[in-house]
């Protein structure tokens, strides 16, 4: 095992969420600003307030799971399969069997199978059925996900998941980039992904009354919270030397990653919290706060977020913030929870490496306590170096993931 | 104006705060009883299950004393009690 830090290149995306399967109709729907909110339709929404939300459409499993696999995957499992799948073909990456003993697998959930989990206790709650299916419990499990693609690929190497609510999936990058650069693993597929669609979810989400009646409008003085959404997103993380070494197509790399806890209040954000995790990645990266010309917001579009996080990023980058693009695309995702901030590192290495940034969509008007340049609606061309995609979660953890252009 | 709802609401806050009754007067404002946000939740989830009824988000958000959710609480019971007077007839 080598002792040097390693520089660590993104070589693989996969994704899957509102906004399409796979990682061109992701980009295409992000460079359109073209938001995947709509009425929710795969719970009845009859008793529930909550009416919107950001669904995968269109997702058949029987066209990506064979026979009985299906049944030991709930949905964001499968999710994180999907997106798995597609970002192992594209790093174009051959296991051989050293390889898999050396890979790490890490992923984000902030609940597991929620389907599974409202189905199947449904049935025994309400229905009095005497029984569940006997494979609920490996279903709900958040560790599914990790465990499938471990499976899926024959990896054999670390794989585990970090639940860390919002911020999870930027928490599982975050040690996947860890193990990589130290040598700890040589190779890392990490992420995340969320189905927070069942009614039982649904009802506790519309009692926490931040969910938006409308739409996600992050910014936006007329936002109304935030809007949840569903899918998965998943990176291979490798040596940059060892992409070199094989000619792989180095999307981006990461550079830093930041962490801290508010210690403060269970719901509410601090400013200083989000703070000290954005400056901890910029240390972690050795780069000055002027060298960054993108943040993907956590911007959730609630009252609260918004302008607390607005305010932390002031604190950062004092007055470059005037110079900064920070936009949120939540607002056509949705909030994937646990696996959120995968979607959100593959927009940002997206944006990275076609120098256009995503919008913020859905914005009508400017909020004085979000004076941010928050790339209202229209994607932008904007050669950027650097990056950082940023998550607070509830519970006041905050993990801030900073990537760098290609060379 | 001192009733019967009002005392129930302002039981409400105390219970659900736990704090005295008597510091609570129907000039407090929230914010001056030591409610933060999720204190505002467990009570708007309090009076949702003791009146019965169905506290919008929007109007949730706009109350700021103790006499506005009062009279908050008083319209949406007058509006369920009306529906449910509607259905009968």
């Amino acid at each position: 095992m080598s002792t040097a830090p390693r520089r660590v290149a993104v070589t693989g995306l996969g994704v899957i969420c509102a906004l399409g399967h796979d990682v061109p109709s992701f980009w295409n729907a992000l460079c359109a600003g073209r938001s995947g909110i709509g009425r929710i339709e795969t719970v009845d929404t009859t008793n529930v307030r909550i009416q919107n939300g950001a669904e995968v459409r269109d997702f058949d499993p029987a066209q990506h799971f064979e026979g009985a696999q299906v049944d030991l995957l709930d949905r964001f499992a499968q999710f994180a399969l999907v997106a798995a799948r597609e970002a192992v073909r594209d790093s174009g990456i051959e296991f051989t069997p050293e390889l898999r003993q050396r890979t790490a697998v890490v992923t984000g959930s902030s609940v597991g199978g929620q389907n599974s989990q409202d189905s199947q206790f449904w049935a025994v709650y309400h229905n009095n059925s005497p029984r569940v299916h006997p494979l609920t419990i490996p279903r709900i499990m958040p560790n599914a996900g990790a465990s499938h693609i471990s499976m899926e690929f024959g990896i054999s190497g670390p794989a585990f998941t970090i639940s860390t609510a919002c911020a999870s999936s930027n928490h599982a990058l975050g040690q996947a980039f860890a193990m990589v650069r130290s040598g700890a693993a040589e190779l890392a597929i990490a992420g995340g992904s969320e189905t927070p669609f069942s009614f039982g979810f649904l009802k506790a989400w519309e009692a926490m009354r931040v969910v938006a009646p409308d739409t996600c409008r992050p910014f936006s003085r007329d936002r109304r919270g935030l809007i949840l959404g569903e899918g998965g997103a998943m990176l291979v993380l490798e040596p940059l030397e060892r992409a070199q070494a094989r000619g792989a197509t180095v999307h981006a790399e990461i550079v830093g990653f930041g962490m801290s806890a508010d210690a403060g209040h269970i719901t509410t954000p601090s400013t200083e919290g989000p703070a000290r995790a954005m400056a901890g990645a910029l240390e972690d990266a050795q780069i000055s706060a002027e060298a960054v010309g993108y943040i993907n917001a956590h911007g959730t579009g609630t009252t609260n977020n918004d302008c607390t996080e607005t305010r932390a990023i002031r604190q950062v980058f004092g007055a470059h913030a005037d110079r900064l693009a920070v936009s949120s695309t939540k607002s056509m995702h949705g909030h994937a929870l646990g696996g959120a901030s995968a979607l959100e590192a593959v927009a940002t290495v997206l944006a990275l490496r076609n120098a256009v940034l995503p919008p913020t969509a859905n914005f009508t008007t400017p909020d004085p306590e979000c004076d941010l340049d928050v790339v209202p609606n229209q994607s932008r061309a904007a050669e950027v170096e650097y990056a950082l995609s940023n998550a607070f979660a509830f519970g006041g953890l905050n993990a801030v993931v900073a990537f760098r252009r290609a060379e | 104006m001192s009733d019967e709802l009002a005392e129930k609401v302002q039981s409400a806050i105390a219970t659900s705060k736990r704090i005295p009754r008597e510091q609570i007067s129907l000039d407090s404002t929230l914010e001056s009883l030591g409610l933060d946000s999720l204190d505002q939740l467990n009570l708007l989830f309090a009076l949702e299950s003791d009146f019965n009824i169905s506290i919008p988000d929007d109007e949730a958000k706009a109350i700021r004393t103790v006499r506005e959710m009062v009279e908050g609480v008083r319209k949406l019971v007058a509006g369920s009690s009306g529906q449910a007077a509607a259905t009968v007839a």
